[in-house]
């Protein structure tokens, strides 16, 4: 028990006391439907694990709906000898960190260049990532001072992709596939990765993002990493400084 | 009342430096209208022809608009505007009307010329009795506006402002009716996101979006049809805002025109720094999307906000000043009153900061006071809410009060749960709670609000005056397309023939003519004098 096994803090070591808010699509316009409204609240703490519970607000939302704040106690114990963390093989970074990395690891910018490859002209991902706008509440890689971005757009053939990243000194080149019709986002990245790789042995880094892609596929299709379904700029900052612009190793203290 | 009290209100502005500000407002940004007067996109040709009522869409999904001016644009350009081709191919080929013109057009069918003589004066004449009539349905919606607030009421301000966004109209409709029944005034739907890089509008009503709903003339129609129902249920008018933005600003105006649309989002800048937009494109757009908004009675929402999420909220708050007067004076420019200036800031100072909620009253006081006849669009917290929502409740609180104590006329609800997920239901009831307790307890607060003079909150509203006055002078030196490529807004660089669009921009050819701008300047004129009263410019409206 000791260490190993614990239950939720109350006020008392043990205690197990939580408390939850939810909305239960029930009317407690009258008396007795309020009523209803707090016993399908009760019921529904119980089969939580919430025994004993205590409905402490209920409130109609609209005709339809009602709102609850609930305290209880849960009987469940939460083993911490079977916590497992999966860990991404990268820290996600703020941006001030991000630009501090490049600056120290690069000394100028770092160039990245995106693009939609093939028919593909669904440019909401790309431009998600790449534009100071960004997704969710994270801006894009726009705006870190220290990278240079340039966003090619929509249906960018393979070949003119090559030799813009070269003519601009990319270290990174991302790319979008959402369109997936015969597994085109896949043919697509192939053909891509064996035209950087035809180009010469400094290729920059190679990224491929998009909702169907599986992450664990990088190396079957020639590519450096493979973003899926929900990631934001910042996962993408993050790994390009990772596999970039890597931390110095930590100075050796000097002898005494 | 003492006149020089009233000038200078609460902070003891100087009104020498105010009016100072305005000065180089206009200085910086005369050199853009005059870039909008002599050049046209093919948006502002799009909205002309949509204007004459051609709708629809060919089997791809792409609309007639488009591809009747793409296929006048290959003939003979766009530099005489779309109208004269276009029409005068109407005329001398016996169509019906524009949309069996672009059929044909679309397939190759059709040549295009540049008339001349009585050729030239029958095209002009059709084209602006289409375009007349286009105008007249505006004039109608604003009208009709009018006559349901008459019959419903106008609510008190500060008006409550929510977002619905479920990507499906269908979806979008029970869920804004609510928020109104709820306690919302405004209902704003937000777009798809990537919709302002599209360079068509979207046809008919939609069921899919990526973070959003498309921004499309039937879904303009079916939310405001059942937002007029809601608003006599409610005994209350409720206002429908959407986005003037991106590559397709002076189309989406026109049909938010057309559908009475009672606001729309519609800054100077905001494409060129988030979206990438090109500059030139951009400020051309925004003037005749401008020019309809005043004609139809829209107030439109400028987007400072947006700068305080990229940049440091104490730091750029001058850039949220000066943004605000460029939006202004190319607002009047454009024929809007003040009372259509609904400029945007928002409530972003890091709570950790000492006397954060000392520098907010400041900044928002400050806005009050220099757009007194602005209803002032006033955003919640969003960089500094952490995912305590308990926290984020009290910050929104604060908001609320702030908003309150200013004098704020239009109060976007702030949710708990900005940043983590869609508001829940029980979110939105939460914050709307939040308003109505602040407002209740403390709504006439402002009245007995008056800060000390020579205070910490005067000292700091006229130090940002001051640097907003800076920043305007050397914008105006070195000129705002200058300033926009060397980062100033946002921290972004946006050179002035980079971003998308720029394709899209056409330089007038004298013969230019365009029967909508003929239509909306002829009504502009006064307004567009009074923007630049102060420095004697000749006004820039066309005689009619």
């Amino acid at each position: 028990m000791t260490g190993q096994t614990i239950r939720p803090y109350g006020d008392t070591t043990g205690d197990g006391r939580v408390q939850v808010s939810f909305t239960l699509p029930v009317p407690s316009g009258t008396v007795a439907e309020r009523a209803r409204a707090e016993g399908a609240a009760l019921q529904l703490a119980a089969k939580m694990g919430l025994e004993p519970a205590m409905v402490v607000h209920a409130k109609g939302i609209g005709p339809d709906f009602t709102f609850c704040i609930v305290y209880g106690r849960v009987s469940h114990l939460v083993d911490l000898s079977q916590v497992t963390v999966t860990e991404r093989e990268f820290p996600m970074l703020p941006p001030a960190e991000i630009n501090r990395r490049i600056r120290a690891a690069l000394g100028r910018k770092m160039v990245v260049v995106g693009a939609c490859i093939g028919t593909d002209a669904h440019t909401v991902g790309i431009d998600a990532i790449l534009n100071v706008k960004g997704h969710a509440g994270e801006k894009g890689l726009e705006y870190h001072r220290e990278m240079r971005v340039v966003n090619l757009g929509a249906q960018v053939d393979v070949a003119g992709l090559v030799a813009r990243a070269r003519a601009e000194g990319a270290d990174a080149v991302l790319v979008s596939q959402v369109v997936t019709q015969r597994d085109a986002h896949l043919a697509n990245t192939r053909e891509m990765a064996d035209a950087f790789r035809a180009a010469g042995p400094q290729r920059p880094l190679l990224v491929v993002g998009g909702p169907r892609f599986d992450p664990a596929a990088a190396a079957a299709l020639g590519v450096d990493r493979i973003f899926g379904k929900g990631t934001g700029p910042a996962e993408v900052a993050s790994y390009l400084v990772h596999a970039l612009a890597p931390a110095p190793p930590a100075p050796a203290l000097p002898a005494r | 009342m003492d006149p020089v009290s009233s000038v200078t209100g609460k902070l003891g502005l100087d009104p020498a430096v105010v009016r100072r500000a305005r000065e180089l407002a206009s200085r910086a940004g005369r050199p853009i209208v005059e870039l909008a007067r002599t050049h046209t996109t093919v948006s502002v040709e799009r909205a002309v022809l949509r204007l004459a009522g051609l709708d629809g869409a060919d089997g791809d999904g792409m609309p007639w608009v488009n591809r009747l001016a793409e296929a006048v644009r290959d003939a003979v350009g766009l530099q005489h505007g779309v109208a004269l081709p276009a029409w005068d191919a109407l005329l001398t080929g016996g169509y019906p009307h524009l949309a069996a013109l672009a059929r044909d057009a679309a397939a190759g069918k059709v040549k295009f010329r540049i008339p001349d003589g009585a050729d030239a004066l029958a095209a002009r004449a059709a084209a602006a009795g289409a375009v007349r009539h286009g105008i007249a349905i505006i004039d109608a919606r604003r009208a009709e506006r009018d006559a349901l607030i008459s019959e419903t009421s106008d609510p008190p301000r500060p008006w409550i402002y929510l977002i619905v966004a479920t990507g499906d109209i269908f979806e979008d409709i029970p869920q804004a009716q609510a928020a109104a029944s709820q306690g919302a005034d405004i209902i704003a739907v937000i777009r798809s996101t990537g919709q302002s890089l599209l360079d068509y509008v979207p046809e008919g009503a939609t069921r899919e979006g990526y973070a959003g709903t498309y921004a499309t003339r039937e879904n303009f129609r079916l939310m405001r049809a059942a937002l007029d129902q809601t608003s006599r249920e409610l005994g209350r008018y409720v206002r429908l805002t959407n986005y003037a933005s991106g590559l397709c600003m002076p189309e989406i105006a026109s049909l938010a025109g057309l559908e009475r649309l009672d606001m729309m989002l519609n800054d100077c800048m905001y494409g060129i720094i988030f979206r990438d937009i090109n500059p030139r494109r951009t400020f051309i757009d925004q003037r005749f999307s401008r020019q309809i908004h005043a004609r139809a009675g829209i107030i439109i929402n400028t987007g400072e906000d947006n700068y305080l999420t990229t940049a440091d909220a104490v730091d750029a708050a001058h850039t949220v000043i000066v943004s605000q007067l460029l939006n202004e004076y190319f607002g009047r420019e454009a024929g809007l009153s003040d009372g259509q200036l609904g400029l945007g800031h928002a409530f972003e100072i890091n709570p950790e900061v000492p006397d954060s909620f000392l520098l907010e009253l400041a900044h928002a006081q400050l806005v009050r006071e220099l757009f007194p006849d602005a209803p002032l669009k006033y955003m919640p917290p969003t960089k500094h809410m952490t995912g305590n929502v308990f926290a984020g409740y009290l910050l929104d609180a604060f908001f609320n009060l702030c908003g309150m104590m200013t004098g704020q006329s239009i109060l976007l609800v702030g949710m708990m749960t900005e940043g983590i997920h869609t508001p829940f239901l029980s979110d939105r009831d939460l914050a709307l709670e939040n308003v109505r307790y602040v407002r209740a307890a403390a709504g006439r607060l402002g009245d007995s609000f008056w800060p000390a003079p020579g205070g910490f909150i005067g000292r700091r509203a006229r130090e940002v005056l001051g640097e907003a006055v800076g920043l305007l002078g050397r914008i105006g030196d070195e000129g705002l397309l200058t300033a926009i490529a060397a980062g100033t807004f946002g921290i972004t660089r946006r050179p002035a023939d980079g971003g998308r669009g720029l394709d899209g921009v056409i330089r007038q050819a004298d013969g230019y003519f365009n029967p909508a701008t003929e239509i909306l300047e002829g009504t502009s004129q006064n307004a567009a004098a009074a923007a630049d009263a102060s420095t004697a410019q000749p006004t820039p409206g066309e005689p009619r």
